[in-house]
């Protein structure tokens, strides 16, 4: 337990100083405006959103292409046939024949999955 | 600027963190603490090695100098940037979400920097030599995602969050084959363990014996990166600098930070998955690891000067029905392999015929096209008036 | 007051701040950060069950994964029609709900005493084992469940193209 907690343990320190790093970069770069280094005029024309140097037009949102969703959740399945496919790979040699046959059939009905995606013509762009 | 307020708390509550643990922990906490640092000025040191070395490489690809007038063959250059950089005025549209905007560069470069605990730069110098190391570097890898998502959101700007939601479908896409071809590294060295898999490489390393996962890793990993060809979603004439463009000075820092740092990881574990690590005659070991990872970065430079970005579309298509199926088939392929216990060179040259396939079937798709436009000699022309 | 007391308590804050976070925010993507938080925590606790694999695979499916399903999903709407959206007459309910099953799960501790067993790690090898030697029906289930989910999936970005 103490083993773990002291692998384990460093990371939270770890997070401290890495979230350190760039809240340092900040605070000096704010530090800098204020001993008048760095320019802070704002202006009406600077508040204001970039589009190429135009005047924006629109809302701030539009309806998305909801094939982004699709990438999106095609990840998280794939994801979760990795996690089963970490346990196995690592001694598989050590779980037989049987585990190996059933990972292929697990496999296997996923390659379905992707190959009917694939013909439904869903992996493409738009 | 109550969102700037905390985030310095939260620095600084790292610091009393690092401190009470200092205090607290003695001489083991001395040494880990000593890592830490080493770690961190380690990093530092080679970011600004990575940008000096990507702008000379690259101007002399393009037959120009590079920086020169900074210092010495322009050696401070990068320091020059990363002055340049916090000395520029904060421009921020109006009604960002303040919250979301400073956070976002936090959530996108804390995994980056995280994930360095478990990487071994020699025989056993590691900060904390993880059992699960490479699904430790899996995991936070795909956690940064979401700072990308969080930045273009922030940014209150259409742009901004159509940008970010392309980078994250192409990085969630390209994670998939990166996730299964390190997978199929683990099983060739039977752990997870980072230091393991690079001892087991023997008598010679993953890269003879599966050229095509080592091609299938890096191709996956540039994109994972956002490095050409794969740069689309934060290039600065594509989609006006994807989610990053309301992002100036400082925090714009921070994202190329954490750009140079993901790089140098990418190197690292091709390195140390393929190229075994920091094994090699002579010289020691450090010295090896880190010629190695130097010699992926030159590469990945390389690329970066020689070919053109891919839209889009050609970036989703090359992902899910190229290299996804090629992982896959590449896994079970190994998985044949191992069990059967065939010889090395039988892995190899099995990885090799599919490799010269995917050449062969490249090489005659583009010879079958037809070029649009045919080049008349300019001297032609005018003996033709 | 060991130190995995400490984290245990430290964590579970996290976990049930964030999880408060992600009911009273008003704003869905704060809520979806304090999502990222909650789940994160929960990564933690299994650390201190010793459990490295479920904790790396709770940061690699939830904290990543499904937290970007979330943020996409957030992304594609049209949040501009729902940012008024009030439901905050419910929250009563909500909280006597919360408040009965914390009663109900503390009674069954101190009914039914369960016994306390020393702690032993879970390692890969023995996951590996369990999963594909004794659960190796549902195992297969499992990847049907998956194919159902990529099918789903299809089918919703299709159904938005009108085909």
């Amino acid at each position: 337990m103490e083993d773990y907690l002291r692998q384990y343990g460093l990371l939270f320190l770890f997070t401290g100083v890495a979230i350190g790093i760039p809240a340092s970069m900040l605070l000096v770069s704010r530090m800098a405006q204020l001993a008048r280094m760095r320019p802070h005029k704002p202006s009406p024309v600077k508040a204001q959103l970039y589009e190429c140097g135009m005047e924006t037009i629109g809302g701030r949102w539009n309806q998305f292409n909801i094939r982004y969703y699709f990438y999106a959740l095609l990840f998280l399945v794939f994801d979760v046939e990795a996690v089963f496919l970490y346990p196995w790979a690592v001694h598989f040699k050590k779980l037989g024949l049987f585990a190996l046959v059933e990972m292929f059939v697990f496999l296997a009905i996923l390659v379905i999955g992707f190959v009917y995606a694939w013909r439904k013509r869903a992996l493409e762009w738009r | 600027m109550a969102a700037a307020l905390v985030i310095s708390a939260l620095g600084l509550l790292g610091l009393v963190a690092f401190i009470t643990a200092l205090v607290a922990g003695g001489l083991a906490a001395l040494a880990a603490v000593g890592g830490l640092l080493a770690m961190f000025v380690f990093l530092a040191a080679v970011v600004l090695s990575l940008v000096w070395l990507e702008r000379k490489y690259l101007g002399r690809l393009q037959m120009r100098m590079g920086p020169m007038r900074v210092g010495p063959f322009g050696l401070l250059q990068p320091v020059a940037d990363a002055a340049k950089l916090v000395l520029k005025e904060d421009v921020t549209p109006a009604w960002v979400d303040r919250w979301l905007f400073w956070t976002a560069p936090l959530l996108l470069f804390l995994p980056s920097y995280l994930l360095w605990v478990a990487v071994p730069f020699g025989p056993g110098l590691v900060l904390r030599d993880l059992d699960l190391g490479l699904l430790y570097i899996v995991a936070l890898s795909v956690v940064g995602i979401v700072g990308i998502l969080m930045a273009g959101w922030g940014s209150a700007n259409k742009y901004g969050m159509l940008g970010s939601l392309r980078s994250a479908a192409q990085l969630v896409s390209y994670e998939v084959p990166v996730i299964i071809v390190a997978l199929t590294v683990a099983m060739m060295a039977g752990s997870l363990n980072l230091s393991q898999i690079v001892e087991a490489q023997r008598p010679v390393p993953y890269a003879v014996v599966q050229p095509l996962a080592l091609f299938l890793f890096l191709l996956a990993g540039l994109a994972e990166v956002g490095r050409t060809p794969f740069d689309i979603y934060h290039a600065e004439s594509e989609v006006m600098g994807g989610p990053y463009v309301e992002y100036s000075g400082a925090h714009w820092a921070v994202f190329y930070l954490a750009e140079y740092v993901n790089t140098f990881l990418v190197a690292v574990m091709v390195t140390l998955l393929f190229l075994g690590g920091w094994k090699g005659p002579g010289l020691p070991p450090v010295l090896w690891f880190l010629l190695k990872a130097y010699l992926v970065v030159g590469f990945i430079f390389w690329f970066r000067g020689t070919f053109p970005r891919l839209r889009i579309d050609q970036l989703m298509a090359l992902g899910w029905k190229a290299l996804v199926p090629l992982s896959f088939v590449n896994l079970v392929l190994t998985s044949i392999y191992l069990f059967y216990g065939w010889p090395w060179w039988g892995m190899s040259l099995i990885s090799l015929a599919i490799l010269a396939a995917l050449g062969y079937g490249i090489h005659r798709q583009a010879a079958a096209r037809k070029p649009a436009i045919t080049l008349v000699p300019a001297v032609e022309v005018r003996s033709a008036r | 007051m060991t130190p995995s007391l400490i984290a245990l308590a430290f964590l579970a804050a996290l976990a049930l701040g964030g999880g408060l976070g992600v009911v009273i925010s008003r704003n869905v993507v704060y809520a979806a950060l304090f999502l990222l938080v909650s789940l994160g925590a929960v990564a933690g606790l299994y650390l201190l069950l010793l459990t490295e694999f479920l904790a790396l695979v709770q940061v690699l499916i939830y904290g990543g994964a499904v937290v970007i399903v979330i943020v996409f999903a957030l992304m594609l709407t049209r949040l501009q029609d729902f940012a008024k959206t009030r439901d905050h007459h419910q929250w009563p309910l909500g909280l006597a709900a919360a408040l009965a099953v914390l009663g109900l799960l503390a009674a069954t501790f101190v009914v039914f005493q369960p016994a306390v067993h020393p702690l032993q790690s879970t390692g890969i090898q023995e996951l590996g084992n369990e999963l594909f030697v004794r659960w190796a029906l549902p195992f297969e289930i499992a990847s049907l469940v998956l194919l159902v989910a990529l099918i789903g999936a299809l089918i919703i970005s299709r159904a938005d193209r009108g085909e």
